[in-house]
């Protein structure tokens, strides 16, 4: 099912198949007569290393946040170790904010079955598992049907279209954690542990599901794929912009006239995708702040958003295009509740792992429930900062990061509102008779 | 020889060699990089992030116990980064972290504390209210405080990892997140409580020592448990003559890391309230306390009877009493009293084993060779419940140099996790197995032999001649029941063999055959209880006993001596290995006498000259007399193990296979002793045992 009417502006590649009102998800008839599997059977006459030159001239980048080189990525794996090789998709959209995967998933499934095939293909693997958010529990059924499907016709299994290749292809639920999209804690679990991230290195391209070779992507990341190889890596290249190839689906939300799931090529101007694909801030407001890529991205001030929405730019101006989930804020919008419901979020979803994340999340999320509150004193607003500072980069996996950077942007850009709530603050003034317990 | 590679560490070059992780390189260069996760040993994990420093051209800080030092590598343990760094760790580490230092355990021996006093700030900023959940019991010796917790999982590995039981495991996430036993709410383990030593906080905490004292209240005195065989070294905790606790933190035994619930808990008998404090005699029918002068003189009177008119002694001697003592025994009874009847409780055919490798040398295994075997056969033994040492140094080998394992058992044994093959025998019957994995064996280039009681006589004949056609270097272990079953036969206490292996000069009477002779005048038995399950023919026998308890030996007696326990003496034992070691003393029971001293005080009241019956003047005799014994004197007084050689040569010895009875203790049953200890019964879990030999009758 679609969120919202197509806009005209939009490029519409991986979107492609899908009408909107879309009321099931396009099985496998419609696929085969809309190019499906198409660029799948071009790959099977295809050796592996073209495959990846392919996807490394489309600077196709990781859609699930990092924005990792995918042509890179698989190019690491070594596609003749005798270990079997693992292909495993990160359904597990947990970033805030993200909604594409889903419309994905739902409605053209078997793209995201071909996509894992012709990255089968690149690095030889027999397997592959599909990662799902438990919270997703519909999604499975539609993906089991597909791959059922798939199976019938001679697409998955063994030797698929008489090529004398095996591969295998299942779904596998995740069961409610956040840290569970990091590759390595998803590894952990799908292999029925503890979803705790892994040292690295080794890397999964070396080391990956159950110790071997494997490579983990986005869901949006396999599904760009087979129209790579149809159409060419220069041509997706040639989408975006220089490094940052290609369209992304941008889940445009909050405070919009039009919020929804878009496909944009990379590069277009991030005001421009409020005002032409969201309507523009709703109820005639103002913007005050946007957050440019999932709730781990800091925090951009309505003057810093004239620029290209790619993976450069945005780095460049402080932030991330992350998830490609764009959260819009308008001027009614409580910065300081703002600061404590994100970092409530990380609170709850810390694996517990490592000290920086497990202590200092939750101590933040106190203090800054406090702040919303009014209480403190201004050397609080300083320590915000502060022990986001001191968790940045010293944690074990990047969730830590992800808590902190949304926070220490958040504290630097709006500061005055964090002073404004301790100025109305009411300070503890004890009656002559009692002693207070504690003196801040 | 590893390649070496050159670094700089804060400001000096250091060599260290390739690959080696940068918190161990630093160390060995003198620089301490702090960790609570790190431990040496087991699975890495990275997760304390104090051990972060600055490494040049690294973007950020790197975790010291992960990263492997490469040439030209320039790191900062001390900059302001860095420094900063380990202030913020130890500062959010105390926002939880309950303030209970005034009531915790673990103060004064807290490595947070230390870690706290060292990097940490002075002062808190940390207002909010902590997370708190409440402390747990988890079994008689295990409490857990998830508050006091730091999550630095070593509790986990060592359990995991260290000893295959995996009894503690993590649930719930971030701030919530506790350690959480098997059980859910208690535990199913060893109850070896090595997880209260290794947690760095008191978070685990043991249930028979809390609230008891503080560490600097006591004196630690480090000596060998006196249980099985092992030889591992305990430290027991003493104050006022009082043990309060025993642990493993002094690691430099040949244990190491390891002790089991024996050895950490298996102390109490020392100070039970049934331990005999005076000497008894029997008058009247009756055993009644009595003065230590008269008792050695109705002793002394009566041995100088029998001896006169060439009356029959059997001297019954012990597998926990030390080196000295039983060297002193067998002097007495040979050349004081005259008579060859002495023997001990046999657990193991070691006289055999040394007989069949006569002419070979370097044959037999000690505790470290069994860390750097390429491969090890297990026969006939329940490791993990018998001989806890020795499956954690097989256990280790494995996990750290993939050592090849082979088990030979009559049932499943917790080392089938890890041994290649597993093959099933009955006792007495397991050369044929054996003999299967001829190719299998072939294959390393070392072996380590480790063989139970069951494996005597010809067996061990077959089994050398075996090892011998197998083309690798094989060392053995023979595995004996108690902390000086070995000892007890090095030192001569057989009827047929002197100290270190000589033939006596006449062959006398077995255990057995004293028990079972009509015409027996003197029953001597110091330290063992063989009237537990048999009775005496000789009824008008004169019994006297050296006990620590009236067992039913000592109840049988006419008169009592009341000895020392190992932990009240001074002295040296041998493991099983052949490594000896010296005893320390901690406590004192008032009333009781180590063994040495009251067959001293009889030899003087009889008369005789055996030589000075202290410790010191005793082993210097044995160094000299008993052949392997010629051990490095400051080895043995600096508290380390050096191992005797007994001999290399025939054994001129009858084989007797029907004597040698194990008693298949578990973790936790101890012989006779084990019975006093309140805490090893009260922790009883043992799954049963698997081998066990009774007496026939």
């Amino acid at each position: 099912m679609l969120f919202n009417e197509p806009n005209p502006l939009e490029v519409r590649v991986l979107t492609k198949r899908m009408e909107y009102p879309q009321k099931d998800p396009i099985g496998i008839d419609e696929f085969l007569a809309k190019e499906g599997y198409a660029g799948f059977r071009k790959a099977l006459g295809m050796a592996p290393e073209a495959i990846i030159d392919e996807v490394k001239k489309s600077n196709l980048r990781g859609r699930g946040g990092a924005g990792f080189p995918t042509g890179l990525k698989w190019g690491f794996v070594d596609r003749n170790s005798p270990k079997p090789k693992y292909i495993v998709v990160n359904a597990d959209e947990g970033e805030p904010g993200t909604c594409k995967d889903r419309i994905l998933m739902e409605n053209d499934p078997h793209m995201l079955i071909e996509g894992c095939l012709i990255a089968g293909r690149a690095i030889n693997a027999e397997r592959g598992w599909i990662y799902i958010r438990g919270e997703y529990r519909y999604m499975i059924d539609i993906l089991d049907k597909a791959i059922g499907e798939a199976y019938e016709r001679g697409y998955l299994g063994e030797n698929i279209q008489g090529s004398g290749w095996t591969f295998h292809l299942s779904t596998h639920t995740g069961a409610g954690s956040y840290e569970c999209g990091e590759e390595s804690a998803l590894l952990e679990s799908l292999e029925g542990k503890r979803g705790n991230p892994r040292l690295k290195p080794p890397f999964p391209a070396t080391s990956g599901a159950f110790q071997c070779p494997t490579i983990v992507n986005n869901v949006e990341t396999y599904c760009a794929v087979p129209w790579i190889i149809l159409n060419g890596g220069e041509w997706y290249a040639n989408l975006g912009t220089p490094r940052n190839g290609g369209t992304r689906l941008v889940c445009l939300s909050g405070h919009l006239n039009k919020p929804g799931v878009y496909e944009v090529p990379l590069g277009y101007n991030l005001k421009g995708l409020i005002e032409d694909f969201g309507g523009g801030v709703w109820k005639g407001r103002k913007l005050k702040a946007v957050i440019p890529g999932g709730s781990s991205s800091p925090i951009l001030t309505a003057d810093e958003i004239d620029i290209p929405a790619d993976y450069d730019s945005l780095a460049k101006a402080g932030s991330m295009l992350g998830s490609g989930a764009t959260m819009v804020l308008d001027e009614t919008v409580d910065m300081v509740k703002l600061a404590h419901r994100i970092m409530k979020f990380y609170a709850h979803e810390s694996c517990g792992w490592c000290i920086p994340c497990r202590e200092g999340t939750a101590w933040l999320e106190k203090m800054l429930r406090r702040l919303d509150e009014g209480v403190g004193v201004t050397r609080d607003i300083d320590m915000v900062g502060q022990l986001s500072q001191s968790m940045l980069g010293r944690t074990f996996c990047a969730l830590g990061d992800a808590a902190a950077m949304p926070t220490i942007s958040i504290v630097e850009k709006f500061r005055h509102e964090f002073e404004a709530k301790l100025a109305n603050a009411h300070v503890f003034v004890p009656a002559p008779e009692t002693q207070p317990l504690v003196v801040l | 020889m590893p390649e070496m590679i050159t670094f700089t560490l804060n400001g000096q070059e250091i060599k260290a060699p390739k690959g080696d992780l940068l918190i161990e390189a630093a160390k060995r260069a003198g620089v301490e990089i702090p960790a609570f996760c790190y431990y040496e040993g087991f699975s890495l994990q990275a997760a304390c992030r104090m051990c972060l420093v600055e490494v040049e051209k690294m973007p950020k800080l790197q975790p010291g116990c992960t990263l492997p030092v490469a040439e030209g590598m320039v790191v900062h343990t001390e900059s302001p980064k860095v420094v900063e760094s380990r202030k913020s760790m130890l500062e959010f580490l105390l926002t939880n972290h309950p303030l209970d230092c005034p009531v915790c355990d673990k103060g004064g021996e807290c490595e947070l504390q230390d870690m706290t006093f060292r990097y940490g700030m002075g002062e808190s900023r940390f207002t909010e209210i902590k997370y708190h959940e409440n402390e747990k019991q988890w079994s008689p010796a295990v409490y857990y405080d998830p508050a006091r917790c730091i999550l630095c999982y070593r509790c986990i590995r060592v359990c995991d990892e260290g000893l295959g039981v995996g009894a503690l495991g993590l649930t719930y996430r971030g701030v919530h997140a506790e350690i959480t036993p098997s059980n859910g709410d208690h535990l199913q383990c060893d109850e070896c409580g090595w997880c209260i030593d290794v947690c760095p906080v008191g978070a685990l905490t043991s249930g028979t020592y809390r609230y008891k004292s503080r560490p600097w209240e006591m004196d630690h005195v480090g000596t060998i448990c006196t249980h099985c065989s092992n030889g591992c070294k305990t430290t027991l905790s003493v104050r006022n003559g009082e043990i309060i606790r025993a642990n493993n933190r002094d690691r430099s035994g040949i244990n190491g890391e390891f002790l089991c619930v024996k050895g950490r808990f298996g102390f109490d008998f020392v100070h039970h309230a049934e331990r005999l404090q005076t000497p008894l005699i029997r008058k009247e029918g009756q055993l009644v306390e009595a003065s230590w002068k008269e008792a050695l003189e109705t002793v002394a009177a009566k041995f100088a009877e029998v001896k006169a008119r060439g009356g029959k002694f059997g001297v019954v001697g012990s597998t926990r009493t030390t080196n000295e003592e039983n060297y002193f025994l067998q002097k007495f009874a040979r050349e004081g009293l005259g008579t060859a009847n002495v023997d001990h409780h046999r657990t193991g055919d070691v006289a055999t084993l040394l007989d069949a490798l006569s002419g070979k040398t370097g044959a037999l295994a000690t505790i470290g060779d069994l860390y750097t075997a390429k491969a090890a056969l297990v026969i006939g033994a329940d490791l993990a419940q018998q001989h806890p040492l020795i499956a954690y140094q097989l256990r280790a080998n494995h996990r750290h140099h993939q050592m090849a394992l082979y088990t030979v058992t009559r049932g499943p044994v917790r080392e089938d996790q890890y041994s290649r093959k597993a093959l099933r025998a009955e006792p007495g019957a397991e050369m044929d197995a054996v003999e299967t994995l001829r190719e299998e064996l072939a294959k390393h280039e070392s072996l380590a032999v480790v063989f139970g009681p069951s494996v005597k006589g010809d067996a061990v004949r077959r089994l050398v001649a075996f090892c011998d056609s197998l083309g690798t270097k094989v060392q053995y272990v023979c595995l004996v029941d108690y902390s000086n079953s070995r000892g007890a036969m090095d030192m001569g206490l057989l009827p047929d063999l002197g100290p270190g292996y000589h033939a006596a000069a006449a062959a006398g009477m077995t255990l057995d055959g004293m028990l079972d002779d009509a015409a027996l005048d003197v029953l001597w038995v110091v330290g063992a209880n063989p009237l537990e399950k048999r009775g005496l023919a000789s009824e008008g026998a004169f019994v006297v006993v050296q006990e620590l308890f009236l067992t039913e030996t000592a109840q049988r007696a006419d008169v009592v001596f009341p000895a020392a326990s190992a932990y009240e003496k001074n002295g040296t034992v041998t493991n099983a290995c052949g490594e000896v070691q010296r005893l320390k003393a901690g406590p004192r029971i008032m009333g009781t006498k180590p063994d040495l001293e009251i067959m001293g005080l009889l030899a003087k009241e009889m008369g005789l000259n055996l030589g000075i019956w202290t410790n010191e003047k005793v082993f210097e005799e044995i160094r000299r007399m008993v052949r392997g014994y010629n051990v490095a004197l400051p080895v043995i007084a600096t508290g380390g193990a050096a191992q005797t050689m007994p001999v290399n040569g025939r054994v001129p010895a009858q084989a007797h296979p029907e004597l040698i009875r194990s008693d298949g203790d578990t973790l936790f049953t101890s012989g006779s002793l084990g019975r006093y200890s309140k805490m090893l019964t009260s922790v009883m879990e043992a799954p049963g045992q698997l081998y066990e030999e009774k007496a026939a009758k």
